[in-house]
């Protein structure tokens, strides 16, 4: 494959449905009114000489190279800024126009260097070729002499290439949305500048949207220097966060020269961001372990092995733990950074070799509220939109997300948007930058004491149902009445009232009043949010009560409106559809479903268990209770990542083989016995899923470093297990998951390759994929609205810890670190740091930059203090970055109440000053039976929360049957004193007993 | 009995003494115990008069001028306060060929009203205009405006009516009226004389510009180095909200136009009409590509009409007197009057506002009794610095729009500049692009580079280095910049330069090396 270059048709598409034919050159064009006359020119295959334009961004009209002549008007009209008319005729070329284009372009020449360091990559001297300049006249003052700026770790600023076209500028202005660059000075003096400072000082975000839009070489990769320009590229997926934005990879020979965002990505449409576009170094990091290794004993040292070695050593030591333990005594772990392909494999691997269904993902602790919430009242776990969607809308509902720095491409659309009018209501503890930045102000910010998500949904939604703001017309033709009806009665209870709850929430009532108005009474608005609505207690009940408010109002089923989980991973969503749950087969289908269980079985040609399987925490609780001994973990690092982190490393001490399947020898890895290699983006041949459910394509960019593809190394694990599993290519894959799963059955590599994405459901109904769903019907029929009461977390503020600890992820890091660490982004963010409100810092004596104590019931660490008002008194919050850093020695063992997502956003800490910096962590051993504990738990938080107006004891007890092992249920059953047992449970248990084979 | 004295405190008057003047005068007639009454009207525009004193006298104003603070006491002495005969004695002022041979329209009260006092207005025919426009359908105002001929005074002469009906035609719901007060044309000076002298009619223009188009909001650009004229705008839009001409509720009809103002961002190219929106919309003053139109999608993306304040200031007079009244006067398509202003190396500076056709040596000659060094005329330029430098073999053109540019030459604000046998006009041409390097945006190439590239090449003319090859690269340039430009800027700099080198071509041979 040579170097993609992408056609630029000098101004973006107009939007117009009408056509005008025009005449340029002789030839008759019909091309959408409002076309520039460059456009249409472009179209027609008429190439008009130009520099500031470029189609991404607005027509600006600076270099004057694009000028034309039109028939019966006077003068030169640039190209760019004019617009089509019908009857026009245009010519593009005569002799006025090559002095005119040769004198813009000797100027231009005479304060260029003669030779550009960007080489080829430089489009000046082309375009002086193509206009035919001889000889530069001039001679006379210059900016050949200024310095280039080198701050910034990824790219070289050098102005003596700079030709003011301002296409960095409006790209910071028009696709980022940041503002971080202008012209300084006028006239001849007039030059770029990242704002009166340096690039790295300045307020840019290294999205590398100038570098991209820059003609010149003023703006470029330093990889271009290093390495030199690029020969090739390949279309690929980026894959850090759920966005899922298309890159070219351009590669010299075998390096990675430089990703470069694709216009035509579905998901990013030419933009991305500064994890995206620059930190894809960690892929070839000294770090990297590219053989397989084993060892008897996590104290022993690593022994480097062959892949045959390590795979039998796997496969009979597995097979030796259920000989001795039982069939359900191990499982796996499916990571969100894998493909869709490798995912599958996995489960298949743990349902058809292991024999059983203990497999879970690492959605378990993100988004699994979204799953169980979207499936119950909608139908299916999924995000209703695709992200342009967001550009209809006219008010932006964003709950417990923060786009800029956890989605930034999506931020960039977003801001677009709301500078365009669309309204925004941020609900968050946090005063996130979308709260108040350049051009953008939320309408309102319901500021809201963490943990208290469902108190202030089921507020406004009161409000709506009382202010006669639902849209009986949307409720009556397309949701279930019977549940429109209980669940009104329960929103009109005045316990549910603004007032009511604005003790608990410390939200004042008149502003959630004013909020739900807002949101109710445009034609369309959308809610997006993030991991600060499922990593709670009520996660579950919270995503319902989204998906209630969308229905009330009639926001579902159109451009503009919908509930929109933005995924904090790349493929968040293809893991989960894939069949990584422990109850679900691929495309959401419950394991207890013989029809489901016959498509695999024949396909797989092997028998299913029907029962569910255990949940990550499951695992651990089983784990430290001895009964759980074997685990294979793909792609994610437990041991940093999951909360109350002494319990997760005493489970993982518990058990007798842990594989790790990984790039890097990671927190997990220090636990485990088995390391098999993985495989980075860079090397992958599969598909990823994106929050918008859009199925990308990933493609090798080079030979996997392992000798493997991910994919190979599961089958083989399965094959030596016993049942033989082998593709000859990732595509095979696909066709399997197509022939098994509907919502995926027209799904194919040469249909993905073809149309560049899909947006699953693809099947005979929607060949090339669905945008919007739910448009005429929801995927269940009709909605279902669930009442959703508000039931406060045990996790409280108490005299011993005041406040209150929430956590999230910062700009340029990525979750535990473990690729962007490995990469020139820690010169933005080298440590975990606490963010202190100043009042709770005054009270304690600290000071901004200090040392910082940080404890919870159930660990403590030290963190570098940060003093600011983006907290609210009372709050305090950090990222989870750092593995030293240990904020998941903090959060406790807390989980939603149906899905067990853990509870990171809400944990009682206390903070003092420290004199010393981070030492050892200290970790506690857990006493006692954990697993019954939880079970208990668990089971009194499902009665407190299960949506039922009456018999909530057959809620319970359905509940349990769909997610619990049967050996969970036993214990339930049969070890555990009533006396600890909601009533609820009691009766959900006697109706259990009623159902069991004695 | 209180003598009316009228002192002017127009910032021409005040910059040779007016204010000294007044304060002694007030100290004088203190001292000596006479009652007089001080009131600071506007500059008449006779500049070799300033300070220019007038006093009420039953026959009619007399004037006195120019007075300096030592002729005070004389003054005193001769009963000027209740017209006595003097050395600085004019007569009555509406007698003073100079001004009685004007025909003032725009100018109609400058100098004559106190800026500020609503009665004074009223009594001079304010607010007739605003009143009628009040009794008339949007339809009909913008008809009597179209009707009238009345064109752009800013420059570009684009018939008012025009642009009025675009905005009106165009669905908005909100508009503005925005008066470009960014008067930066070397040797102009009649927005701000305007402006200090009789604020009230820009401001009744604008409101009636207002109803036509039906926008509700007003914004006047004013240049950041007139704060007087600022000061008084902003004096005078308090007065008639006061009054209730100005605000939610104007004249007590419903409907709502209030206005208020901005200062200049201290460029010469935020007069550009787009630059000037970039820049009171809060950014650098860089030009706008259009289309689209500002009266389409202009400030704030809204629907704008954009005049100048000599534009907005003729209509009270339009709707006060008809369409018909006005275009009586002028030529051609060139009708009404325009305020010429006379300055440069001339003898009596100032303004003369007369219907169009009147020709240049009458203006230069006539009004401007030559130069004032008394040297012979050599070159004049019209319309601002980027204005065609005529020879005075030219000076029989007839000053209208269209004759103008026969000649070669642009009307653009009504500035005229003289110049005596000892200008260098290569030095003229140079500073023209030194002009434009200094003040161009910086936003399109030929603006950008072309004028710092030209007065380099001017330079090197000038040096005797390759003249006729630099003379070449010159026109080229020339033509680049002109037909390559965004916008007037660089587009018309070539045009003194090119007219220097046609008209006064020995100016550029004189150092060349042999």
């Amino acid at each position: 494959m040579t170097l993609l270059i992408e056609p630029d048709y000098g101004t973006p598409a107009s939007e117009s449905l009408e056509t005008v034919q025009v005449e340029i050159d002789g030839v008759a064009v019909t091309i959408p009114a409002d076309t520039s006359i460059m456009r249409a020119s472009a179209m027609a295959g008429i190439s008009i000489p130009k520099l500031c334009a470029t189609d991404r961004l607005n027509a600006f009209g600076s270099c004057r190279l694009c000028v034309v002549e039109i028939d019966g008007r006077n003068g030169t009209p640039s190209s760019c800024t004019t617009p089509v008319a019908e009857g026009m005729k245009i010519s593009t070329n005569s002799q006025r126009l090559d002095r005119i284009r040769q004198g813009v372009m000797e100027l231009y020449m005479s304060d260029h260097p003669e030779v550009c360091a960007a080489g080829d990559e430089c489009e000046m001297h082309a375009m002086a070729a193509t206009v035919g300049l001889k000889e530069v006249r001039y001679c006379g003052r210059t900016h050949l002499d200024l310095p280039k700026d080198e701050s910034n770790p990824y790219f070289t600023f050098d102005s003596t290439e700079c030709i003011v076209c301002n296409r960095c500028v409006r790209a910071c202005d028009e696709v980022q949305g940041t503002f971080a660059l202008t012209i300084e000075n006028r006239g001849f003096e007039a030059r770029v500048s990242s704002s009166g400072t340096s690039f790295i000082e300045s307020e840019c975000v290294s999205c590398g949207a100038c570098v991209q839009a820059c003609p010149t070489g003023a703006l470029t990769e330093k990889t271009l220097y290093t390495i030199g320009t690029p020969t090739r590229s390949v279309l690929t997926t980026c894959a850090y966060c759920g966005v899922g934005c298309t890159f070219k990879a351009e590669m010299r020979g075998d390096e990675l020269v430089r990703m470069v965002p694709y216009k035509e990505g579905g998901a990013n449409e030419g933009h991305s961001c500064v994890k995206g576009r620059f930190a894809w170094g960690y892929a070839t990091h000294s770090d990297r372990v590219t053989t397989p290794m084993i060892r008897e004993k996590i104290t022993d040292p690593w022994r480097v092995v062959s892949w045959e070695h390590a795979i039998d050593y796997a496969a009979t030591t597995l097979k030796a733990l259920q000989a001795e333990y039982g069939i359900d005594s191990i499982g796996g772990i499916s990571s969100s950074r894998c493909t869709n392909e490798e995912v599958f494999v996995v489960q298949k691997m743990v349902r058809a070799a292991f024999g059983n269904n203990n497999v879970d993902t690492c959605a378990r602790v993100c988004h699994s509220p979204t799953g169980y919430g979207l499936s119950q009242t909608f139908g299916t776990s999924a995000g209703t939109q695709d992200f342009e969607s967001v550009e209809h809308a006219d008010v932006v509902l964003l709950i417990g997300a923060n786009p800029t720095a956890a989605h930034p491409v999506f931020a960039s659309r977003l801001k677009q948007t709301l500078r365009k009018g669309t309204k925004l209501i941020v609900i968050d503890p946090r005063q996130i930058e979308l709260v108040r930045t350049p051009h953008i102000e939320a309408a309102h910010h319901l500021q809201l004491l963490p943990g208290t998500n469902v108190a202030v949904i089921n507020a406004i939604a009161h409000v709506i149902a009382e202010e006669g703001l639902i849209n009986r017309e949307f409720v009556n033709e397309r949701c279930d009445l019977d549940s429109f009806a209980r669940w009104e009665e329960f929103i009109r209870l005045p316990e549910n009232s603004p007032e009511a709850l604005e003790a608990s929430t410390r939200v004042p009532a008149e502003k959630v009043r004013k909020a739900a108005r807002l949101y109710a009474s445009v034609p369309n608005a959308a809610i997006y949010y993030g991991l600060g609505v499922t990593e709670h207690s009520q996660g579950s009940t919270m995503v319902m009560g989204i998906a209630n408010l969308a229905m009330a109002t009639g926001n579902i089923g159109r451009p503009g409106v919908g509930v929109n989980p933005l995924r904090g991973q790349n493929n968040v969503q293809g893991s989960c559809d894939m069949g990584s749950f422990p109850h679900e087969l691929p495309g959401y289908r419950h394991i207890s479903n013989p029809k489901t269980r016959e498509i695999f079985e024949i396909q797989w040609k092997t028998v299913i268990s029907s029962k569910p399987g255990m949940r990550i925490p499951n695992m651990f609780d089983s784990a430290i209770a001895g009964e759980f001994k074997g685990l294979y973990i793909q792609g994610e690092d437990i041991a940093q990542s999951d909360p109350n982190i002494s319990h997760v490393h005493a489970a993982l001490r518990s058990m007798e083989l842990v594989i790790v399947q990984d790039l890097f020898l990671n927190e997990t890895a220090k636990f485990a016995h088995v390391f098999l290699p993985g495989t980075s983006f860079l090397e992958k041949d599969g598909t990823f899923t994106n929050a918008e459910r859009r199925i990308n394509r990933v493609r090798p960019v080079m030979a996997s470093k392992t000798g493997k593809s991910e994919y190979e190394v599961t089958c083989d694990l399965s094959t030596a297990l016993g049942y033989k599993m082998s593709y000859e290519n990732a595509a095979q894959i696909m066709d399997e998951i197509a022939a098994t799963t509907p919502t995926f059955s027209g799904v194919s590599f040469a249909k993905l390759d073809e149309l560049g994405s899909i947006q699953w459901p693809c099947n005979v109904d929607n060949p090339e994929g669905t945008p919007v769903m739910h448009v005429d019907h929801f995927v269940r029929g009709e909605g279902r609205f669930m009442v959703t009461p508000y039931v406060p977390t045990d996790e409280k503020a108490t005299r011993k810890f005041p406040l209150l600890l929430t956590t999230g992820r910062i700009l340029s890091q990525y979750n535990v670190g473990a690729q962007t660490r490995r990469t020139a982004n820690v010169i933005w963010h080298s440590e975990d740091i606490l963010d202190i409100h100043e009042s709770d810092a005054q009270l304690r004596g600290i000071e901004d930059g200090s040392w910082v104590r940080l404890s919870s019931r159930v660990g403590q660490t030290i963190l570098k203090a940060r003093i600011t008002d983006e907290v609210p008194a009372g709050v305090v919050y950090t990222t989870f970055h750092f593995p030293e850093s240990g904020a998941n020695v903090i959060t406790t063992e807390y989980s939603d109440w149906a899905t067990n997502c853990p509870e990171y956003k809400v944990t009682a800490v206390d903070i003092a000053p420290s004199s010393k910096g981070p030492q050892e962590i200290g970790e506690h051993t857990p006493l006692g039976d954990v697993e019954l504990e939880s079970i208990v738990r668990m089971a009194n938080q499902i009665a407190a929360n299960v949506p039922a107006k009456t018999a909530p004891e057959h809620a319970v007890a359905h509940h349990i049957e769909q997610f619990w092992t049967p050996y969970m249920l036993e214990r339930l059953m049969k070890e555990v004193d009533r006396s600890k047992l909601s009533p609820i449970v009691i009766r959900a248990l006697d109706l259990e007993l009623r159902h069991l084979p004695s | 009995m209180t003598s009316t004295i009228y002192i002017p405190k127009d910032s021409a008057a005040r910059s040779i003494g007016a204010d000294h003047v007044a304060a002694v005068i007030e100290a004088e007639s203190a001292k000596r115990g006479i009652s007089i009454s001080i009131i600071r009207n506007g500059s008449r525009g006779a500049f070799w008069l300033e300070p220019l004193v007038e006093v009420e006298t039953k026959e009619g104003r007399v004037a006195y001028g120019p007075v300096t603070v030592a002729d005070v006491e004389s003054l005193f002495h001769s009963a000027f306060h209740l017209g006595g005969d003097h050395r600085l004695s004019l007569g009555r002022t509406d007698d003073i060929p100079w001004l009685s041979r004007q025909d003032r329209v725009t100018f109609a009260r400058v100098g004559i009203v106190d800026p500020h006092s609503m009665a004074d207005y009223q009594d001079h025919g304010g607010l007739v205009g605003l009143r009628r426009a009040l009794s008339m359908e949007q339809e009909e105002i913008v008809t009597e405006v179209t009707q009238s001929g009345l064109r752009g005074r800013g420059g570009a002469g684009f018939p008012a009516g025009i642009k009025w009906r675009t905005v009106m035609a165009t669905v908005g719901e909100h508009k503005y009226i925005c008066c470009n007060a960014d008067e930066g044309d070397s040797g102009t000076f009649a927005d701000r004389m305007l402006m200090e002298g009789d604020p009230f009619t820009l401001l009744e223009g604008m409101a009636i510009a207002g109803l036509a188009v039906g926008a509700t909001e007003g914004v006047i650009y004013v240049r950041s180095e007139y704060p007087a004229a600022y000061d008084s705008l902003n004096r005078a839009i308090e007065i008639a909200r006061e009054f209730g001409w100005l605000g939610s509720d104007v004249l007590g009809s419903g409907i709502e136009f209030d206005i208020r103002t901005r200062i200049g961002g201290g460029s010469y190219v935020c007069g550009e009409e787009t630059a000037m929106l970039e820049s009171i919309e809060g950014k650098r003053g860089i030009v706008r590509s259009k289309p689209p139109l500002p009266a389409v999608h202009g400030l704030f993306g809204k629907p704008t009409v954009i005049n100048n304040v000599l534009t907005l200031a003729t209509v009270p007079a339009i709707l006060a007197e008809g369409a018909q009244a006005y275009m009586s006067r002028g030529v051609g398509r060139s009708v009404g009057t325009q305020v010429f202003q006379l300055a440069g190396n001339i003898a009596r500076g100032g303004i003369v506002e007369t219907a169009f056709g009147i020709t240049l040596d009458s203006l230069v000659n006539d009004y401007g009794a030559g130069t004032l060094s008394g040297r012979a005329v050599r070159a004049v330029q019209i319309g601002g610095p980027l204005g065609a430098y005529l020879p005075v073999g030219s000076m029989n053109v007839s000053m209208d729009y269209e004759s103008l540019l026969a000649a070669g030459g642009m009307l653009g604000h009504g500035g005229i500049v003289v110049f005596d046998e000892s200008v260098d006009m290569a030095q003229q041409a140079k500073f023209a692009m030194e002009f434009c390097a200094i003040e161009s945006c910086g936003k399109c190439t030929p603006c950008r580079l072309g004028s710092t590239r030209g007065a380099e090449t001017i330079e090197k003319i000038m040096l005797g280095e390759d003249v006729s090859g630099n003379k070449k690269l010159l026109l080229d340039l020339c033509e680049v910049m002109t037909d390559g430009s965004l916008c007037a800027m660089g587009g018309l700099t070539p045009l003194p330069v090119r007219s220097a080198m046609l008209h006064f071509g020995e100016d550029f041979d004189r150092r060349a090396r042999v």
